[in-house]
């Protein structure tokens, strides 16, 4: 980019220098230095204040977690209700509070957030980066979807929580029929959450085109960061439909707006069009990084690089953009003129094309490899099992006919969990196993992990396969009981029993969690012998991730010697040392050539607090307390001012006395 | 090897080199977004209304062209501050700076006028709650760029920014950009396009 510009004048070493060069081995001077200058405050001060990408990154993966095992028990409860015909465990009302909840849970404040975690606590150290491009906007991002998440949940406990399903169509979820707060929680909560998938977005996209290694060019990243750049451009891209979406129907809610309003010209189609424009582009925004996770970590147990990787990443970026068109599958079912089911059946059938690239890809990958079988693989081999089934039923709701008869009913139910369990879930429990020990420096138990694979795996079939058959039988989705002359009763029994099982599974990860952090095998830096950067330093990584920033020759930098592939070697000891403050490389967009040394800011307050403010904001809205409202409004932008007021160490202001320096020197 | 060339890198945050930039764009990218979503609403709705639209006939073009013209001019101000930064003259910069906002607040004053002389409000019909709702969402984007305005202002005339370091009036300054050409969309779909 603006290399032929870096005329130099060898005067200010604060606006522009050469980097030292060198290395900075551990425990020596250097090393020391740089674990002081990236090292976050103990204490509280330290926790509310940090910004470093790990930190965050595992607080998104706990509270994710924990939301997982809310939604998981509402499941249970469900599955209980509909165990055996004319159940009373539950009432109608609270059914659709539960399915509801159970859905939102898991769709938004499970499925996008945990794989969110993964990708915050690794890209630095995929790409070779001591941090990601806007810290302080990760700790915002991470504060607002804890702030979201407790937002809707809110009502629950009053047992008036959001009951008109996850995606909320209109005119059940307008103000004639659902008078309570319910919607309204879930509607602010929704734009809440929107904010802070927007600001992770940002994040990631500028991340990737900024902060990579040099030598890193566009064809070596990991396909993990494809997944979540894909992702995050979708994000971008489609959040603002649905913030907009829920916006719109609380204005109708509260302020007595027609967009929803049949009787005044509105129209509930409008919501669906708009629900599901960021709606489909989301499910594979919650997939394609889990599928990353399996093409970056399935080689390392079939030791042998992936098998086709610019076809996979590719396919990876395919998908995304097919996504984009394939919205209308969801309203086939509503009286769309047929030209307009045409176009979206076919987009959506051809969309299993670039998923079948990978799936190949993954199979060949194994095939050809010597497989290990180490309790991460089993995950991800099943993951590709449980994604070919649930990738069939896709494409047999995808024909249009088919689609009319099992829209509705469990048979959708079944083809979504096999979705979304098969490529989130499994992808998730596995790459938890594959990192656990660079998260916490200990390996999980491998007698533990395996029982948990297969329990879960049953589990998972026993309980969700049946529910085709459901489906098949007719047996509507959403409905709180069944007689037992509708012939469902024993389909039901056996999905909820798989589903306990699939807890039980669920159960000993955590039990196995638990004892790993206590009484785990200490984990070295490499103990899978793993290919990719995060590998090549300790576990865990120390505070400033890589002690010098390393050059980049290849996909696999740490297995360079033994596949001899070109000549180039990646170096990981000898590179840029960059230690007058917090600092690291930023480079060009596709090439990775060095371009200008970043100064990251440190530690800070202010995104507890915009977090803080701007959710009080969405509390105020939400209970028409208007002036509380401007008051945090206000709060919010004294906050941000604070955060933005350009600081000599970010060198975002002129240095004093150098106001003119150069005199003659302009472009 | 190749990718550890010595030279001398820029430090910090260096105009279009610096991270925010790329973040302003990716904002611009989502905004943007935001506000097709907005147009698709109207036209949606529009295509399939049954009402008289809009409902007090077409609107006169006078006063909203007029307030355009001022969006741009106000731009163009922002543009020339920045141009001044980088030629060395912050008293001019600053100036322009305050031109622009000057310009960008007549604007929600006409705006907010051309409001009280609807005869129609938000909750009124389906085309007051999309005007309402489409001009409401600009005009708050409007005041959040008379904000940013004002800040670069006054972190102008505190003497933050010479020719070197000067991102923050670059970022800010292609958001007010942005603010101005979306109007540009929202006029063309609110006020042209009921003559089509």
């Amino acid at each position: 980019m603006a290399i032929s510009n870096m005329t130099h004048n060898p005067g200010d070493e604060r606006l522009e220098r050469v980097p030292d060069f060198g290395r900075a081995p551990s425990g020596s001077d250097e090393e020391m230095r740089l674990a002081n200058i990236w090292r976050s405050e103990p204490g509280w001060r330290g926790w509310l204040s940090t910004v470093d990408h790990k930190t965050i990154g595992l607080r998104y993966l706990v509270t994710a977690f924990v939301f997982l095992l809310i939604g998981g028990i509402e499941a249970l409860i469900i599955r209980a209700q509909l165990a055996l015909p004319d159940q009373t465990l539950l009432a109608p009302e609270q059914y659709n509070q539960l399915f509801t909840m159970h859905g939102i849970t898991m769709i938004f404040l499970y499925a996008l957030p945990i794989l969110s975690g993964f990708s915050n606590y690794l890209w630095p150290l995929l790409l070779g980066s001591r941090d990601m491009a806007f810290p302080r906007l990760n700790a915002l991002s991470y504060w607002i979807f804890l702030f979201a998440g407790i937002f809707m949940y809110m009502s629950f406990p009053l047992g008036l929580a959001p009951n008109a399903g996850w995606f909320n169509y209109v005119p059940i979820s307008g103000p004639i029929y659902n008078t309570g707060p319910n919607i309204d929680v879930f509607a602010l909560g929704m734009v809440l959450l929107g904010i802070s998938t927007t600001a992770g977005s940002v994040n990631f996209v500028v991340t990737l085109f900024r902060m990579r290694a040099p030598g890193m060019t566009i064809n070596k990243v990991p396909i993990l960061v494809w997944g979540t750049l894909a992702a995050s451009v979708a994000n971008l891209v489609t959040i603002p439909a649905v913030s907009l979406a829920f916006f719109l129907l609380w204005m109708d809610r509260q302020l007595g707006t027609q967009f929803f309003d049949v009787a005044n010209g509105g129209k509930p189609l409008l919501w669906q069009h708009l629900f599901w424009i960021f709606g489909h582009p989301w499910v594979y925004a919650i997939v394609l990084p889990a599928m990353g996770i399996v093409s970056d970590a399935l080689p390392t147990f079939c030791r042998r690089p992936l098998v086709g990787y610019a076809a996979v990443a590719l396919a990876t970026m395919a998908t995304m953009l097919i996504g984009f068109v394939v919205w209308m599958h969801h309203m086939f079912a509503t009286g769309l003129p047929t030209v307009s089911l045409s176009l979206f059946g076919a987009a959506s059938m051809a969309i299993s094309i670039p998923s079948a690239v990978a799936v190949f890809a993954w199979i060949a990958t194994i095939w050809v490899g010597r497989p290990v079988f180490k309790t991460p693989f089993l995950f991800f081999a099943g993951f590709v099992i449980l994604f070919v089934i649930g990738g069939l039923s896709g494409v047999m709701v995808a024909a249009i006919s088919l689609n009319w008869q099992l829209n509705e009913t469990y048979f959708v139910v079944a083809h979504l969990h096999y979705v979304l369990l098969g490529i989130n879930v499994f992808p998730v429990i596995g790459g938890i196993y594959y990192w656990f020990p660079k998260f916490t420096g200990r390996m999980m138990n491998e007698k533990l992990g395996k029982w948990n694979f297969w329990v879960m795996f049953i589990g998972f079939n026993m309980g969700f396969f049946p529910m085709h058959i459901a489906g098949l039988l007719g047996m509507p989705r959403r409905i709180y009981t069944y007689s037992s002359r509708m012939g469902w009763d024993s389909v039901n029994l056996i999905t909820s029993i798989g589903s306990f099982i699939l807890a039980i599974g669920i159960l000993i990860f955590l039990i196995n969690v638990i004892i790993s952090l206590k009484r785990g095998e200490k984990a070295n830096s490499n103990p899978w012998d793993a290919a990719t950067l995060e590998w090549s330093m300790s576990s865990p990584p120390p505070p400033y991730n890589f002690a010098v920033i390393p050059a980049v020759a290849s996909r696999h930098p740490l297995w360079e010697d033994r596949l001899e592939e070109g000549i180039r070697r990646s170096n990981l000891a000898e590179g840029y040392l960059l230690m007058k403050g917090h600092e690291t490389l930023g480079t060009s967009p596709i090439d990775a050539k060095p371009l200008v040394i970043f100064k990251m800011p440190g530690d800070s307050y202010t995104p507890f607090f915009v977090g803080l403010f701007v959710s009080l904001l969405f509390l105020g809205l939400l209970l028409h307390w208007w002036s509380f409202t401007g008051l945090m409004a206000v709060a919010s932008c004294i906050t941000l001012i604070i955060w933005m007021w350009p600081q000599k160490t970010l060198k975002q202001r002129t240095e004093s006395g150098t106001t003119y320096p150069f005199q003659g020197d302009s472009k | 090897m190749n990718s550890f060339d010595h030279h001398f890198l820029p430090v910090g945050s260096v105009g279009k080199l610096s991270a925010g930039w790329w973040g302003v764009l990716a904002l611009i990218v989502t905004e943007g977004a935001l506000f097709g979503y907005l147009l698709f609403v109207y036209f949606y709705l529009a295509a399939q209304t049954d009402e008289h639209w809009p409902p007090e006939g077409l609107p006169s073009l006078i006063v909203p062209t007029i307030n355009t013209v001022i969006l741009l001019v106000s731009s163009a101000f922002v543009w020339a501050s920045e141009r001044c930064i980088r030629l060395r003259q912050i008293r001019w910069s600053i100036g322009i700076m305050t031109l622009a906002i000057i310009f960008g607040i007549c604007f929600v004053m006409i705006q907010l006028m051309e409001w009280g002389n609807k005869i129609y409000g938000l909750t009124s019909n389906l085309y007051g709650s999309l005007y309402f709702t489409i001009t409401g969402f600009h005009l708050c984007h409007v005041i959040v760029g008379i904000v940013v305005l004002m800040l670069l202002l006054i972190w102008l005339s505190l003497g933050y920014f010479d020719d070197k370091r000067h991102a923050a009036v670059t970022i800010g300054g292609v958001y007010w950009h942005f603010v101005d050409a979306v109007w540009l969309f929202v006029f063309t779909t609110l006020y042209l396009s009921p003559y089509l």
